[in-house]
């Protein structure tokens, strides 16, 4: 089964081990000397990556609790490369914001850590340890500007929320422990299968308290509440950060939980997924309408993302487990880009956040403007974008599965979504800019980064075969 | 090179956008360059599409100068291009008026110039591809992805409303063809049900044997996306919006080309894929198609913007184009496909006068022009040409189009036939009206005494469009022959599901059949019906 114990353990502790580099060389760090932290976390991220494609295929397993099966390592993959992203991004924005180094590094690494455990944890206490990993960095990340009161706020909130949902997930664990003597999924799967004829309220309750907490952390409605708050409040570069990295490690998760433990239980569980689904798609959109600053409004279009996202997760066959993976590489990539690009564009006093201060932006920032397109777009699943082959591939898993309904209520609330997404493409275009506003001139790292994912989102729009064959291997070995 | 013209008619136009994209140069610096470069390249196009002409072989009903390749095997999704005498004149229309249009806005635009032109050359590439797209994914790839340039076309360079045109625009025709995805969806999942692979081929999805109550929802679907983009009576309200706010250019290919997309769609798609839901959704088309004709013809005679008229006109003429669809025969479907290009034609070439008109004195209400025949008589002779082609008069390139579309409705159902015609009589009264109170009579307006005829740019751009309007109507067979083989084979296949259901029906309903299996059994019958009426 596993051909060595450590091996599967390689990518988290490539970057552990930047994380505790960034510690140590920000503990050394002169006060007010510039250090190169970040690039600590690009090498470590970058082992991980090659980690990766290393272990690819071979289903390493270390500690009977951590299974790097090509699922997990997909997800792996994605986090990096939301890592590096977010790393290219905050440079500039660390400088420009005076917000310490060292810590933000350190936070931000560890987070990951926590999610690519996430990901490839096999074990409920394994899933709650990364969880919580992920989220105490997360938490700190969200309130790290302390001289912003909306930060604090946002951190607050999105602190107490997780705190109350992690209490659930633990209670959930108990509960399935309790019952099935045992917290590995596998073992707990057997005990499904066997028992799944007759269904007791009992298991009903513990799938419930799962079921709460991983809503939470990919904000499903109704378990949405902090999302637009923490997003808002969040430095940007974090914000777009969480909406993705959070989101992938939480999916990751929830499909391994629910695809293999609790797969004998879907008669139950369905339903209530497919209910979430679709109000969460439909609040999202029409609640996204409704904003006029961007971040609040890309977090409600996050929440509608996640509805997309379950629908997969409820259509539960192939086509929708590989369907999710593709669809959080293609979320990740875009949805970094567009609130890269509003971070980049902040200045120190003043978020670039609002609707109109974009207005014209074509005018003064053309290829930002350009790129700023392409990211929306794919965010409204317009092709020849990435955004528009993943919502394509969700829906065909929905129509597979003979949700017809879904897949009619994901595209109608896909084309309201268009309607916020191009209010932003009219501001940049078609309204004059408003007043001579400075904006901040972006470095060539952030830029590269920019045009890569940008790149990367036409070639998956366009010719997507290879990426979807990975996906479509990564769950044919598992479940 | 033949081998591979669809994709470089795709290609061409789509790098040439590229191109004008990467060329130094912002707004005035550089921009004559990037108009000669955008013009070069849509003639380079134009010219390809003539050698598609050139190659087409009429008599064949098959797709030619087919390509295939795998683009995503796990779905079977191909790269799939082909054209048939559908298509072909629908290609050589695109090819035909991106030139004009950019010719046209060779002065009118004059901010972004570059980015025009990329936009106008990226949607000639996407509309060629919605053509010649024989894969039901990669269709809706480019029916989609059109959206975007036309978007930009309207929001940016567009009239005082351009934002509220753009936004409706995109959003009423992405909301119409959501459903036709999920179809879509449906069908390629069918047909992994019956064979055990996707496909979204055409022709392999013409083989599928579908039922009948998938064959209503699923026509339902492909319908609303074409009737919203054509478009039919009750989801036409976008167009006057768009139309209007849209610069010339965009107008000129709104009409010319984008509104086809709908027809086409529904004789490509909607009908053969769900014959018998066709037949049986036919006569309420057919009514929602007629009372566009006379609802959209009686709104443009009450107009007093001229490109809100001509806007309104073009609802009623498309409600010639679907009558013929729905007539399910011969003579209405050639009338459809003829009348596809002719409209192009005509109504391109009156909004391109109009847009002359507008350049000049910036207002398009008719109440603030007259007498301008003695101003400009070379405009107002180009303008009576275009307005006499559009009203159906015969030699020029309407009359064919809505004499094949009456008589095959005519042979269908004489009601529809009947209140149709009334059509024709009033497209002849608004545009006549409109035609004398712009140009007869005495200079009303003194701003109008000094205006310029017709520049030399500018006959460039009308010539080529009146001369297509007259060889179109003297020599409409050099324009039928080619299609007629590919419209039989698409009646052939409605009729046989017709028969399909007149055997479930009783036989005292057998009578309106016969004259279809009779029209169908002489396929030559358009070419004599035009030598008749000579």
């Amino acid at each position: 089964m596993s051909d060595s114990s450590f091996a599967a353990i390689v990518p988290m502790v490539c970057v552990t081990l930047a994380a505790l580099a960034a510690l140590v060389a920000e503990s050394f760090r002169a006060k007010g000397e510039q250090m190169p932290i970040g690039g600590l976390g690009v090498i470590g991220l970058g082992f991980a990556l090659v980690a990766c494609v290393l272990l690819w295929g071979r289903n390493a397993s270390s500690f009977e609790m951590i299974e790097a099966d090509n699922f997990g390592l997909f997800v792996t993959a994605t986090l990096c490369i939301v890592g590096l992203l977010t790393i290219a991004f905050s440079g500039q924005v660390i400088r420009r914001d005076g917000l310490p180094a060292g810590e933000y590094y350190t936070l931000l690494l560890f987070s990951i850590t926590g999610m690519i455990m996430m990901a490839v944890a096999s074990d409920l206490l394994m899933i709650f340890l990364a969880l919580e990993i992920l989220s105490i960095a997360v938490y700190v990340l969200t309130g790290l500007r302390r001289d912003s009161p909306a930060a604090s706020e946002g951190a607050f909130k999105y602190f107490l929320l997780g705190a109350f949902s992690s209490a659930f997930f633990l209670y959930g664990i108990a509960l399935t422990y309790t019952l099935t003597g045992s917290t590995r999924l596998d073992r707990i799967g057997i005990w499904m299968a066997a028992e799944g004829m007759n269904v007791t309220p009992m298991m009903l309750v513990a799938l419930g308290m799962l079921l709460v907490g991983f809503a939470f952390k990919i904000s499903a409605v109704p378990f949405h509440m902090w999302t637009p708050d923490a997003y808002e409040g969040a430095p940007t570069v974090v914000t777009g950060f969480m909406s993705t990295g959070v989101k992938a490690a939480a999916f990751a998760a929830f499909v391994r939980v629910f695809l293999s433990a609790f797969e004998p239980l879907r008669a139950d569980w369905t339903p209530v997924l497919w209910g979430i689904a679709m109000v969460t798609m439909v609040v999202g959109t029409v609640v996204g309408v409704a904003q006029s600053n961007l971040k609040r409004m890309l977090a409600y279009s996050s929440i509608a993302h996640g509805g997309y996202l379950l629908i997969g997760l409820v259509a539960a066959n192939e086509v929708g487990k590989a369907s999710i993976l593709f669809y959080l590489l293609v979320y990740a990539l875009t949805n970094l880009g567009a609130f890269g690009i509003i971070a980049l564009l902040s200045t120190r006093d003043r978020p670039h956040d609002e609707l109109r201060d974009f207005a014209g932006l074509w005018y003064s920032r053309p290829a930002l403007a350009g790129l700023m397109t392409v990211f929306l777009l794919s965010l409204g699943g317009i092709p020849p974008t990435a955004g528009f082959v993943g919502k394509w591939y969700v829906f065909t898993a929905a129509v597979r599965a003979g949700h017809y309904d879904l897949a009619i209520v994901g595209l109608l609330t896909s084309v309201i979504s268009v309607f916020f997404y191009l209010r932003v493409v009219v501001m940049m275009y078609m309204a004059e800019p408003s007043e001579a506003q400075a904006r901040p001139a972006i470095g060539a790292i952030p830029l590269a980064a920019l045009v890569i994912s940008t790149v990367a989102i036409f070639y998956l729009g366009i010719l997507p075969t290879r990426v979807l064959n990975l996906a479509a291997a990564s769950v044919a070995t598992i479940f | 090179m033949t081998a591979y013209l669809l994709t470089l008619l795709i290609a061409v136009p789509l790098a040439g956008a590229l191109l004008v994209l990467l060329l130094p140069g912002r707004d005035e610096q550089g921009a004559p360059l990037i108009r000669q470069i955008g013009f070069g390249i849509s003639l380079v196009v134009f010219a390809l599409t003539l050698v598609l002409w050139w190659g087409f072989d009429g008599a064949s009903a098959d797709f030619q100068f087919v390509e295939r390749a795998a683009w995503i095997p796990a779905f079977g999704i191909e790269y799939h291009l082909g054209v048939d005498g559908i298509s072909l004149w629908l290609v050589v229309l695109t090819g035909f008026l991106t030139p004009i249009s950019l010719l046209s806005s060779w002065e009118s635009v004059e901010k972004k110039t570059k980015e025009f032109t990329f936009f106008i050359l990226a949607l000639e590439a996407f509309m060629i591809g919605v053509f010649v797209a024989l894969d039901l994914f990669l269709f809706y790839v480019f029916w989609d992805a059109m959206l975007i340039p036309m978007y930009f076309l309207i929001g940016v360079w567009g009239y005082e409303r351009r934002i509220y045109a753009a936004v409706k625009f995109i959003l009423y025709t992405m909301a119409g063809s959501v459903l036709m995805l999920v179809a879509i969806l449906g069908l390629a999942f069918l047909h992994q049900q019956a064979t055990g692979a996707y496909s979204f081929d055409y022709a392999r999805l013409l083989a599928l044997e579908i039922s009948p109550g998938w064959q209503y929802w699923g026509f339902l679907a492909f319908a609303l996306a074409f009737a919203i983009k054509v478009p039919l009576f009750p989801f036409h309200t976008w167009l006057p919006d768009a139309h209007v706010e849209a610069p010339t250019a965009g107008s000129v290919i709104l009409a010319g080309v984008l509104l086809k997309m709908g027809t086409y769609g529904f004789i490509r798609f909607a009908f053969p894929l769900f014959p018998e839901a066709a037949v049986y959704f036919a006569p309420f088309i057919a009514a929602l198609a007629v009372i566009g004709i006379i609802y959209g013809a009686l709104v443009a005679m009450v107009q007093p913007d001229m490109k809100k008229l001509v806007a309104y006109s073009s609802v009623s003429h498309l409600g010639f184009v679907v009558l013929g669809i729905c007539a399910l025969n011969a003579n209405g479907m050639q009338g459809a496909v003829y009348q596809m290009v002719a409209h192009g034609v005509s109504t391109g070439g009156l909004f391109l006068l109009v847009g002359m008109l507008s350049d000049r004195r910036h207002t398009r209400l008719i109440a603030e022009y007259g007498g301008l025949k003695g101003v400009m008589p070379q405009l107002t002779a180009a303008f009576l040409i275009i307005t006499l082609a559009s009203i159906g008069l015969p030699s020029l390139n309407g009359f064919i189009g809505e004499f094949l579309v009456l008589l095959g409705a005519f042979i269908w159902d004489w009601k529809f036939a009947a209140f149709a015609a009334t059509g024709v009589i009033l497209s002849a009264v608004y545009m006549l009206w409109m035609v004398q109170r712009v140009f007869y009579g005495d200079v009303t307006n003194e701003h109008n005494r000094a205006l310029p005829d017709l520049t030399p740019r500018e006959w460039v751009v009308i010539g080529p469009v009146l001369a297509m309007a007259i060889v179109m109507g003297v020599f409409p067979n050099i324009f039928l022959a080619p299609a007629a083989p590919a419209v039989d084979r698409v009646v052939q296949r409605v009729e046989q599901a017709q028969s399909v259901n007149v055997q479930r029906r009783p036989p005292s309903d057998a009578s309106e059949p016969a004259v279809l299996v009779q029209s169908h059994s002489a396929p030559r019958t358009p070419h004599s019906a035009i030598r008749m009426a000579r």
